[in-house]
């Protein structure tokens, strides 16, 4: 890990100069880590420049492109990170003008951790660390390996621990509509206890995140509860691509099938009115 | 163009989730958890998401606030303490130390919590020490 640490570090001491500000990982009191803009001038803080664990940082960049739209920025991304920024770029949130891509390989340790398919950059011209390939997700598949009322009684139990501190939303970068419709009064009924019907809420939101997720499972790592909230997704993310040939991150020009305009001829009539 | 962010621990209840202040250009604009923390591992509740939002909030009291001829009037530290140094020293003269309590807070540090409670026990001469998380 460490040798990944100095090659990235030397990476960003190359591209500084040439850019604004470098978006990355840095140790911070009690070596706590966070999202930190390096900036030209002050090469120092790369002493402090972190790897793991891993943060939404393409929330970051969309935090510092709304105030900046000019900024030339460069920002550290491992394959997930880099599958954000490209979707979110799709849906006007992020901007690929001006800005540097630094490719950062997950190792076999992290990619474990995530259950990852895909812990490497496909994008990025500047890359740190070898690609690996990826790794199976064995909560997944036993998941979907369970009988239609298995999946049920397994979601009802998962999903009694919800505590609907909104955190697998608040941290996800793709999740970034101004007005979200789980605050809307009919889940969230104010001065009441328990609050949003849980299993209501997640379906919900699953089903928001269709053609979105990235599969960086923020989500999960952030929720109190513990609830693999992945599976879900992955298995929406697996019938979107058997359903609209559409893979999130994967190719920049394709534009993801909630954003296609059908044309007359293009598609059956379902029988609904 | 400046963005980093602040550690610090969430003031909404006694377990000391970390959180992440994210400051841009010195503007407050958002709560990150604190992945790595021992405590809260990454995660946080619902009030620890939005510990940001009464920072800068338009209803937020800037100043000490005093009431006089049943109005709320803005007022100053000093004539705010004054005054409840006045009216704690009267009422305890009055009625024994015993008629007054001291309420510390989940919120507060511990360090806080056991200097309000040596002001009641030393200062005003009470074991009238309670505080909100006692439900």
């Amino acid at each position: 890990m460490s040798e990944r640490l100095t090659a990235l570090r030397e990476t960003i001491r190359q591209i500084l100069p040439q850019v604004d500000g470098v978006i990355g990982l840095k140790t911070g009191p009690a070596g706590i880590v966070a999202p930190y803009l390096f900036k030209p001038g002050h090469p120092e803080m790369l002493d402090s420049l972190a790897l793991w664990p891993k943060e939404p940082v393409p929330d970051t960049l969309k935090i510092i492109q709304k105030a900046y739209p000019n900024a030339r920025l460069a920002i550290v991304c491992r394959g997930c990170e880099e599958r954000g920024v490209v979707e979110m770029f799709k849906h006007a949130q992020v901007s690929l003008e001006n800005l540097t891509l630094i490719g950062l390989q997950c190792v076999q340790e992290e990619a474990l951790f995530c259950r990852c398919a895909k812990p490497y950059t496909v994008h990025a011209r500047v890359t740190v660390g070898s690609p690996i390939a990826g790794v199976p997700d064995p909560l997944t598949e036993a998941f979907a390996a369970k009988s239609q009322a298995e999946k049920l009684a397994f979601w009802k139990e998962q999903f009694q621990h919800c505590i609907k501190c909104y955190g697998c939303r608040n941290i996800c970068p793709q999740c970034f509509c101004n007005v979200c419709a789980l605050e809307d009064e009919k889940w969230v009924e104010t001065g009441r206890l328990p609050l949003p019907n849980p299993s209501l809420y997640h379906i919900i939101r699953a089903m928001h995140m269709t053609a979105k997720c990235v599969a960086c499972r923020e989500c999960e790592e952030t929720c109190p509860a513990g609830i693999p909230l992945a599976i879900h997704f992955r298995l929406v993310a697996r019938d979107v691509k058997e359903m609209f040939h559409y893979e999130t991150g994967a190719v920049i020009e394709q534009k993801p099938p909630q954003l296609l305009t059908l044309e007359e001829g293009d598609y059956e009539r379902s029988g609904l009115p | 163009m400046e963005y980093h962010n602040v550690l610090t621990t969430c003031p909404y209840c006694g377990t000391g989730c970390a959180l992440h202040l994210q400051v841009l250009d010195h503007q407050l604009v958002g709560v990150l958890p604190a992945k790595n923390h021992p405590i809260s591992q990454g995660g946080l509740c619902i009030k620890g998401w939005n510990a940001h939002a009464f920072v800068n909030h338009k209803d937020r009291l800037q100043t000490p606030l005093v009431r006089k001829g049943g109005k709320l009037v803005t007022a100053t530290w000093d004539e705010a303490l004054a005054l409840i140094a006045e009216k704690l020293s009267a009422l305890k003269a009055e009625s024994g130390p015993d008629s007054i309590g001291v309420f510390a807070s989940a919120k507060c540090t511990n360090e806080e919590n056991y200097l309000i409670q040596k002001f009641a026990r030393a200062v005003i001469g009470t074991n009238n020490v309670d505080h909100c998380a006692r439900l």
